[in-house]
């Protein structure tokens, strides 16, 4: 089996800081892969290299093949990666359902001038996916107002919105309530199965990551430590210490 | 509310208002055609920037009218004369436009200063070209083909530049309201998503800025048609600071904002110009202030929250920003 | 040849005057992150204060050497009390809003001090060139040029530029400036006076910026917009150096003095254009300028 997105002896470093060295990794298509490793480990990092915010001083990033390196996060966006943030990235002074419609409309093509955005067609899907994160009740509430709680999923929503090929998703659930966890994960994991989507997902409760992840990848100082399945990397006695803290 | 009813009542009686008082004319056909500039300095509002140069489309509209009426000879046609405007602002807003959207904030006001400081000193100097710092004469064109005497023509670019004014309010209305509009909105807040949505924000920014470079440009081309004169001043920084603080006083949060206000402005220029001879830079300056540590919604956006106020309904948003308007129903 | 040493001489007294200013408009923006678009109204500020003075002195009677302790007091004057004032009154209400209105609260303050220096002044040219005959003049490579343009302001400039390295490097003010310059949000955890530190490099910044305009009065007329064209010319340079960059300024105010006076002698219609081009060649390059650092914000 081919990969859908590989990364390759990825290397960077800010000053003395080592946050990628010599990553390698694959995502295979249907993957719901989970990253987890200690703070400062190169997580978000390699998520932003990914996605061409930041480019490594080596190595290099394929999707279906095609080379990634020096495109920008628009174009990569384009190509079918999305991205949700660990801190929501929304657009504060507009409603909820204006950054929706806005996404929607960029995956459609339709940036016309003189167009209603409240008219377009994708209207209903976009509501759709915001009534499956359970966000319909703040639609027209401006971003700004949202609790922190609404806002991460209403910037995983953004990402979905885009219909994407393979979402990168950073810590997904931080600052959800941890009532609502299990229930939002459940329905965003059945989302993306439905839809044939891709994911890899940064995770610190290990709970969520034995639940919704097929793959584990273990960051630590800018390597990958372990990789495989959860059950087995989760249970490995050098993880626990590092990174479970058991 | 403000697009259906008080914007079209405004217009319908700046429609008969000729009928009843003449005298009027010549103030509102400045009030009008002096708030296109502004619509354009909205509308970059609107994406957080604040153009400190955009007099220097004004300048190009201006200046560019009166060439094309002295190459035509005897003053040329008037809807000749705008659509040379322009096509020369949308050269003009392009060439500057595609460096300048690569900046934000500071730079992006800054190179525009920069910008329409170059243009104003090359005004000066090239006398032979463009009269120096006298001015470039700008012969009354005919209108719509026909050759009118002072009074009509007058009351000719009265209805033109009314229809100039409604046009581009309501056309920058329903931009702001597109897809193009909201993306606009969004670079003021977050252009990392925007960029992350698929969009790229240089582009968006970059209609914007052509479309003010526009607006700029026949709106000058209309004062200069309108006074028969194009001089440097008009790419002077201290219009491109009359556009910023008309803006600011009408409110940034809508477009009805840029009428409201000119109104003003051209208002107390008229009547207090007088008595504030000298001190008019100095008063405008303390006024900025005020409304901008006082009431930074302008004119359009106290009235919108008043009018919520009246009508019970709840403050939802802080008004601390440029560009918001609070509610608008 | 000559025209070349000429040029060059004519540069380095012009990229001195624009650096004092430039790197007082660079200092401020490091510290507080606003852009004080009003910095050359404080340049003019000081080329009047010391046509001014100078004037007094010449009817007084007194011995014309005071105007150059006069110039340094003018140029404290201006930044202690209308520097002062603005900080104090205007600036620490916009400490932390949005860019687009700190860049208006100083453009506003632009229109009034433009305006009131046309109200005290007039709007006709002062000229006070005294202080450039006393010093007589110097013969470098067969041009004769004047002491003060090519020994004097190039020593005020370095002495600038030394006195505010040192003063950043081993003063505790200095350091502090520092500090907040390279994370604010971590010398306010350490208990630095943000306000103070604020003020204090608000009122060297205005300061240096009317000392330039000061030091430029009798090299050139005084007159109404001149405040006006000094704004965007040390904004260039310090957009050419990279913002915040206090060593980068000197160059970028040489590069850009030097390109000017080029243009002066070899392409006088490109005079004013001269200093944008430069910019412009910069920033299309390096958009943080020829010092910056670019940051990614953290996302």
């Amino acid at each position: 089996m081919t990969a859908l997105l590989s990364a390759r002896d990825i290397e960077i470093r800010f000053g003395g800081v080592v946050a990628a060295d010599g990553i390698a990794l694959d995502v295979f298509e249907g993957d719901n892969l989970a990253i987890i490793g200690p703070n400062g480990a190169g997580k978000t990092t390699f998520l932003n290299i990914c996605t061409g915010y930041l480019a490594p001083q080596a190595g290099r990033v394929t999707f279906k093949g095609s080379d990634l390196l020096g495109q920008s996060p628009r174009a990569i966006t384009r190509l079918g990666i999305a991205r949700a943030f660990q801190i929501p990235q929304l657009f504060a002074e507009q409603t909820v359902l204006e950054n929706m419609l806005l996404a929607a409309a960029s995956r459609a093509g339709r940036l016309a001038p003189f167009s209603r955005l409240a008219d377009i067609p994708e209207r209903e899907d976009a509501e759709a996916i915001l009534h499956q994160v359970g966000c319909s009740d703040v639609k027209e509430r401006m971003a700004s107002e949202l609790p922190e709680g609404k806002r991460k999923l209403v910037d995983i929503a953004l990402a979905l919105a885009l219909k994407p090929t393979v979402l990168l998703m950073d810590e997904p659930t931080s600052g959800v309530a941890s009532s609502e966890k299990f229930a939002i994960m459940d329905t965003l994991i059945g989302a993306l199965r439905a839809q044939h989507v891709t994911s890899v997902f940064v995770e610190h409760d290990m709970e969520m990551v034995s639940r919704y992840a097929n793959r584990v990848a273990v960051w630590s100082t800018g390597r990958i430590q372990k990789e495989g399945a959860p059950a087995e990397v989760l249970s490995d006695p050098e993880v626990i210490r590092t990174v479970i803290g058991g | 509310m403000i697009m259906r009813i008080i914007f079209p009542a405004l217009v319908l009686l700046a429609a008969i208002n000729p009928l009843f008082f003449p005298q009027w004319d010549a103030f509102l056909t400045i009030v009008f055609a002096k708030a296109l500039p502004v619509i354009g300095i909205i509308l970059l509002l609107q994406a957080g920037q604040v153009s400190f140069g955009h007099a220097m489309f004004f300048a190009v509209g201006a200046y560019c009218a009166g060439f094309v009426g002295r190459w035509m000879g005897g003053g040329g046609e008037i809807v000749i004369l705008l659509v040379a405007a322009l096509g020369a602002s949308v050269v003009a807003g392009l060439f500057v436009g595609i460096f300048v959207v690569r900046y934000r904030y500071i730079f992006f006001a800054m190179l525009n200063l920069a910008f329409s400081m170059v243009l104003f000193s090359l005004l000066e100097k090239f006398i032979h070209i463009t009269g120096g710092s006298d001015g470039f004469r700008i012969a009354r064109p005919t209108f719509f083909g026909q050759q009118l005497s002072r009074s009509d023509f007058e009351l000719g670019v009265y209805y033109l530049a009314l229809v100039l004014l409604v046009v581009s309010i309501y056309g920058v209305w329903r931009l702001l309201d597109s897809p193009i509009g909201h993306a606009l909105k969004a670079i003021k807040t977050n252009e990392t998503r925007v960029e992350y949505l698929g969009i790229s924000p240089r582009r968006t920014l970059l209609i914007g800025y052509v479309v003010s470079a526009v607006l700029a440009g026949v709106g000058g081309a209309m004062v200069g048609v309108f006074q028969g004169i194009a001089t440097p001043d008009y790419a002077y920084w201290t219009r491109s600071g009359e556009f910023v603080f008309v803006a600011i006083l009408g409110g940034a949060g809508h477009v009805t904002g840029a009428l409201a206000g000119s109104y003003v402005f051209e208002f107390i220029r008229v009547t207090a110009a007088a008595y504030l001879g000298d001190t008019w830079q100095l008063t405008l300056g303390v006024v900025l202030l005020g409304i901008i540590l006082f009431a930074p919604s302008g004119i359009v956006g106290s009235l919108i929250k008043l009018g919520n106020r009246v009508r019970g309904v709840k403050e939802k948003r802080s008004q601390s920003s440029i560009g918001k308007a609070g509610e608008i129903a | 040849m000559q025209v070349l040493v000429l040029a060059t001489l004519d540069g380095i007294a012009y990229g001195a005057l624009v650096f004092l200013v430039a790197v007082g408009l660079t200092l401020v923006f490091g510290v507080m992150r606003i852009l004080n678009v009003a910095h050359g109204s404080f340049y003019a500020l000081g080329a009047y204060a010391a046509a001014s003075i100078g004037g007094a002195l010449a009817s007084a009677g007194l011995s014309p050497w005071l105007a150059y302790p006069m110039f340094i007091v003018a140029a404290v004057l201006v930044g202690v009390v209308v520097g002062g004032l603005m900080e104090r009154f205007l600036l620490q209400r916009i400490y932390g809003h949005e860019e687009t209105l700190q860049l208006l609260v100083t453009f506003a303050v632009f229109m009034i001090l433009d305006n009131a220096q046309r109200l005290i002044w007039g709007v006709q040219p002062y000229f006070y060139s005294e202080p450039l005959r006393l010093l007589g003049n110097v013969k470098i490579a067969g041009i004769t040029y004047t002491a003060y343009q090519t020994l004097f302001l190039p020593l005020v400039a370095l002495a600038v530029l030394f006195g505010l390295r040192w003063f950043l490097r081993y003063t505790l003010a200095g350091s502090v400036i520092v500090a907040v310059t390279e994370d604010r949000e971590a010398a306010t955890a350490v208990g630095i006076n943000a306000r103070r530190v604020f003020f204090l490099t608000f009122v060297i910044g205005v300061t240096l910026a009317s000392l330039g305009g000061a030091l430029a009065s009798p090299t050139t007329s005084v007159l109404p917009g001149m405040g006006a064209e000094m704004i965007v010319l040390s904004f260039a340079v310090a957009a050419t150096a990279g913002l915040g960059q206090i060593e980068g300024a000197a160059v970028a105010a040489l590069m850009i003095g030097l390109g000017r006076s080029m243009a002066v002698f070899f392409a006088p219609e490109l005079e004013v254009v001269m200093p944008y081009i430069i910019m412009v060649l910069v920033l299309l390059i390096r958009p943080e300028g020829l010092f910056g650092k670019s940051t990614a914000r953290k996302i």
